[in-house]
């Protein structure tokens, strides 16, 4: 392998055409920054909204003279019903002590406890929570809803609540989505045609080196080689600034900010790897593809 | 003009008897392999372009190892077809080449490179990489074949004295006269000593004096044993190098001849002398 060879060959490129390598850098430090920017705010927001969507709950009461077999046998018909995720149980005296915290006025005046025992029933996927309802209390012939089991009194999803956060997370989710993909594809073909511009002033060489009979492998590794230094040196120039971005911004804001706080955004070190990796691998694989017109003398 | 006039008078007597003695190679070449020791032949060779344009119709000759070749022509006559049908950046459709025995069509596309490090190549618009000095233009061209440096050292420099560019070796392309690129492509060209050395209009950008400067160097490269073949329409050189010369005319031949009297063993400076001082037969074309 000449690998020291194609190296120097590289180098030599990029010290003779300043401008065009400069302009491909150039590119991949302002890609790669709006992608590093871009990525922590996707994760943050689809985090955000799946904390909300884990609200999604059913709650299965049980009737007041539930005894403990009703409950165990209970348990095991929610916990054996496909799509069931976490189940709790809240007992008449747990649920009692909760509301009572919450309100305890009110509940002085109560004397006996109405509260029944309760499963907190949540869905593997907040999609699904309708199905588990329908497991656990089949709609009957009437439109009437009956339940699965004698002890249990009846199953309740807060149904306004649980439309409502399914389909405002949906669409966030979904606009998140479509724009990451709308920036990615930007991105490349962004660094793609910069490169291919860069290589445009150049295919009048590729075609001398055709001539004197170099293989096509041994004109491209150059080029490719370029694209990795040039991807390499673009990613972290925009690492760096985003790194001082983040020192200086991000993280005194955290601290009052819960969104930019979001357990569920990726660690940093990760996000600087998947940045370099993805700016070296487009712009060498750009600069080796972008070559193959060229080739053809 | 006049030398020019008294070609065309002598291709019109030649078109008009096609089976007069030919020298040597010429003619012979159309009857199947019938030059077996020829590094080039051409069979009847037809090349049509894209557009319909007939850039060679039924084109047959050979050259033998160690001749000094002239096309001559007009644009568009075919010379830089049969150029670029040698090194292999044209398909052909009747015919067949050969090249040092192999048909051309039998050479694969992955193969084209290793073929095309037999063949040294000049250009008119010489065809160098600017961003190299005068050294590494010519050290690329080993550097593809693989060449270690201790190559590059032996040979780069020798070829270099040869062409006289000792002193111009760390000076790029663009700080170069016309004759200096041309000579640091006939540099690379014959840095690998092929077989063959093809010249499209070598002197189509220069001057007289300079152009008698690379066609001497082409001849000292032909004395050291490669066959060179050139492609020019400078009639007034052709006549005085009095080397075989290949006429082209819309892509047929319509001569092949070796053009008079001279010595094999003429030395490189009595023939760039020749080509000064001998006076054209007409005093009027200079």
């Amino acid at each position: 392998m000449r690998l020291g060879f194609f190296l120097r060959e590289a180098l030599r490129a990029l010290r003779r055409n300043g401008a065009p390598s400069f302009a491909a850098m150039a590119t991949v430090v302002v890609t790669v920054l709006v992608l590093g920017v871009f990525i922590p705010v996707v994760q943050a927001t689809t985090g955000a909204a799946n904390v909300v969507r884990g609200k999604v709950i059913a709650d299965v009461y049980l009737k007041s003279g539930a005894t403990q077999p009703d409950v165990e046998r209970v348990r095991r018909l929610i916990e054996s019903t496909p799509e069931v995720g976490k189940v709790v149980y809240v007992s008449k005296e747990q649920a009692y002590a909760e509301e009572k915290k919450r309100n305890p006025e009110a509940y002085d005046l109560l004397g006996a406890n109405p509260l029944p025992d309760t499963f907190r029933v949540t869905p593997t996927r907040p999609d699904d929570i309708t199905s588990v309802r329908n497991a656990l209390a089949p709609l009957g012939p009437s439109g009437e809803r009956t339940v699965a089991d004698p002890a249990m009194d009846e199953v309740r999803n807060r149904e306004e609540d649980t439309n409502k956060i399914l389909s405002a997370t949906r669409v966030v989710k979904l606009t998140i989505a479509g724009l990451a993909i709308l920036l990615v594809i930007a991105s490349v073909l962004l660094i793609a045609n910069t490169i291919r511009l860069s290589l445009y002033a150049r295919r009048r060489d590729v075609e001398v080196m055709k001539l004197v009979g170099a293989t096509d492998w041994f004109i491209r590794w150059p080029f490719v080689i370029e694209g990795v230094l040039v991807g390499a040196i673009g990613g972290i120039v925009a690492v760096a600034v985003l790194t001082v971005m983040k020192i200086a911004l991000v993280d005194p804001l955290a601290a009052d900010f819960a969104l930019i706080a979001a357990p569920e955004t990726m660690n940093y070190g990760l996000l600087v790897a998947v940045l370099l990796l993805a700016s070296v691998g487009v712009s060498a694989l750009g600069s080796g593809l972008s070559l193959r017109r060229f080739l053809r003398v | 003009m006049a030398a020019t006039e008294r070609n065309l008078r002598r291709r019109r007597d030649r078109s008009h008897g096609p089976g007069q003695p030919v020298p040597a190679s010429g003619r012979a070449a159309a009857v199947p392999s019938a030059a077996p020791g020829a590094i080039v032949e051409f069979q009847s060779v037809s090349k049509v372009y894209d557009g319909g344009h007939v850039g060679l119709d039924q084109v047959s000759f050979a050259v033998n190892p160690g001749e000094f070749v002239f096309l001559v022509g007009s644009t568009g006559s075919g010379k830089s077809t049969i150029m670029r049908l040698l090194i292999k950046e044209l398909e052909y459709e009747g015919g067949s080449i050969r090249v040092a025995g192999r048909d051309l069509r039998d050479i694969s596309r992955s193969r084209v490179p290793f073929y095309r490090r037999n063949i040294g190549v000049v250009f008119q618009d010489f065809k160098l990489l600017p961003n190299r000095t005068v050294h590494d233009n010519v050290a690329y061209a080993l550097q593809v074949t693989g060449g270690t440096r201790r190559d590059i050292r032996a040979k780069v420099p020798d070829t270099l004295r040869l062409t006289g560019l000792s002193t111009k070796l760390h000076n790029y392309p663009d700080q170069l006269s016309g004759g200096e690129q041309q000579r640091v492509s006939v540099a690379r060209a014959f840095v690998n000593h092929p077989p063959l050395l093809l010249a499209d209009e070598p002197t189509g950008n220069l001057d007289p004096e300079t152009s008698i400067g690379i066609m001497q160097l082409l001849y000292r490269i032909n004395r050291a044993g490669t066959t060179v073949i050139v492609a020019t329409h400078d009639n007034v050189m052709v006549d005085k190098m009095r080397r075989r010369v290949i006429e082209l005319r819309e892509g047929r031949v319509v001569r092949d001849e070796r053009a008079g009297r001279y010595r094999l063993d003429e030395s490189t400076r009595e023939f760039a002398a020749r080509l000064r001082s001998d006076p054209p037969s007409d005093p009027l074309t200079w």
